[in-house]
């Protein structure tokens, strides 16, 4: 198999690299570019744990091709703190104690991200249809919602 | 394998026809990339389709509206024109998988991918739209109905690509609705499924019906005598009565752990009245 260039913008960071044409974006973050962030939970799109943003789309990165990231903006969960300082979703997600095993963790922050980037003051129902596409099996999903809430809070200011 | 970004959509069917061994569209991926991951399919040459640019429009035209075939499902959401004209096929695209999978699936892989389950293709079918197939011979437009042959199969021959999905401008007095059965609330594939699209008279009267079932047979459904149960009619209860023994009575359902046969008949003329009902509703009907 002939390898793919790409030339591709991650976290704000110009990155290039070469994999193969049925290697999956995860597959590049993870075992190419060292980003371990995001997690393969199933690897067919159900759970979440991969989940990046794809020129403000979010997707999971198990569905997309490394070769489509070619021109794309990728934003994974390591571009989501500023150096020190976190970003209020994960401050709030520690202060809610939001996450046990902290798998899913990730794909959650990204997704949370994602939604209220797009609806900044969301009602607990669509906090929880808009992260439906993230598993989680510790929380019970509760403290989840609860620090997205909080968090959406304080972005609001 | 190879994987290529043509720019436009002469390039990619010749692409196409050039092809030794199997070759795949890419689009969305929401079902290729867990096909290729399953072991199912192992394409020699992938052709992301998303480089041509025509592709990722919706398009409001003379006629009604173009969706491209790499436009994901959630840019049909977003499009207010396009949600105001055909609110069912809308709300069909809109459940197919979740947040993420949304951002990426389109409409035309979910009609590509042939299954019975497929949400958006009973909603399609239900408001008529078309399909822009652009092939080795030029392009045809064929009825969406007319793509699904059996499950995982289409009717596309060798070199061809559905570039469009078309929907006609909106007459007044018109609606449409897609309702379908799962046992959760979502993120879930249809057990059975309904969509109706109607138009109606000044007095309120259907004058014109179609009505198509998911999931209730190997492909999806145009029920044309459940349509011509609703023409005529102002949705009275006896009529909704008929429309559901019709409506179960033209199912070929499969029994399954995800229903029975007798479950998925019965639900299918439930649906059928409840989106029956919604169509009429957002038609004006009262």
């Amino acid at each position: 198999m002939a390898g793919v260039a790409v030339s591709t913008t991650i976290n704000g960071d110009h990155v290039e690299y070469l994999c193969q044409p049925d290697e999956t974006l995860l597959e590049v973050l993870r075992d190419r570019l060292g980003l371990t962030g995001a997690k393969e939970g199933c690897g067919t799109g159900d759970c979440g744990a991969c989940s990046v943003i794809v020129d403000d789309r979010l997707v999971c990165s198990c569905l997309v091709l490394g070769a489509e990231a070619e021109g794309r903006q990728v934003e994974t969960i390591e571009g989501m703190a500023h150096g020190e300082k976190l970003h209020p979703l994960q401050q709030k997600f520690l202060e809610h104690a939001a996450l046990q095993c902290g798998i899913c963790t990730p794909g959650f922050l990204i997704a949370a991200k994602d939604l209220l980037a797009k609806n900044p003051d969301p009602t607990e129902e669509e906090i929880r249809f808009g992260l439906a596409g993230n598993l989680c099996r510790c929380t019970g999903y509760d403290k989840i919602v609860r620090a997205v809430q909080d968090a959406a809070g304080v972005m609001r200011g | 394998m190879r994987y290529i970004r043509p720019l436009t959509i002469e390039d990619a069917v010749g692409q196409l026809v050039g092809a030794s061994g199997t070759a795949a569209i890419l689009a969305g991926g929401s079902d290729l990339l867990v096909r290729m991951k399953g072991g199912f399919v192992e394409p020699d040459l992938i052709i992301d389709i998303k480089a041509i640019d025509a592709l990722s429009e919706i398009r409001e035209t003379a006629e009604g509206f173009s969706i491209g075939a790499a436009v994901p499902c959630a840019v049909l959401g977003e499009n207010k024109a396009l949600r105001q004209a055909w609110p069912g096929v809308v709300e069909a695209a809109k459940l197919i998988g979740s947040k993420q999978v949304q951002g990426r699936c389109t409409i035309v892989g979910n009609l590509c991918n042939a299954s019975p389950a497929a949400d958006s293709v009973p909603a399609m079918v239900a408001a008529g739209a078309k399909a822009v197939v652009a092939g080795p011979s030029g392009k045809r437009t064929i009825a969406v109905e007319s793509v699904p042959t059996a499950p995982g199969r289409t009717s596309l021959a060798k070199g061809e690509i559905i570039e469009a999905i078309l929907l006609d401008k909106r007459e007044p007095r018109a609606g449409d609705a897609y309702l379908r059965f799962i046992p959760r609330t979502e993120m879930d594939i249809a057990v059975v499924s309904a969509g109706v699209n109607l138009t109606l008279d000044e007095a309120g009267v259907v004058k014109t019906a179609r009505v198509a079932l998911g999931a209730a047979a190997p492909t999806v459904l145009l029920v044309e005598e459940a349509a011509e149960v609703l023409v005529g009619s102002r949705l009275d209860e006896a009529t909704l009565e008929r429309l559901a023994k019709v409506c179960a009575g033209a199912c070929r359902p499969i029994d399954d752990k995800r229903g029975t046969i007798e479950f998925r008949r019965k639900v299918a003329g439930v649906l059928a009245g409840r989106a029956a009902t919604t169509a009429y509703e957002r038609a004006g009907g009262k």
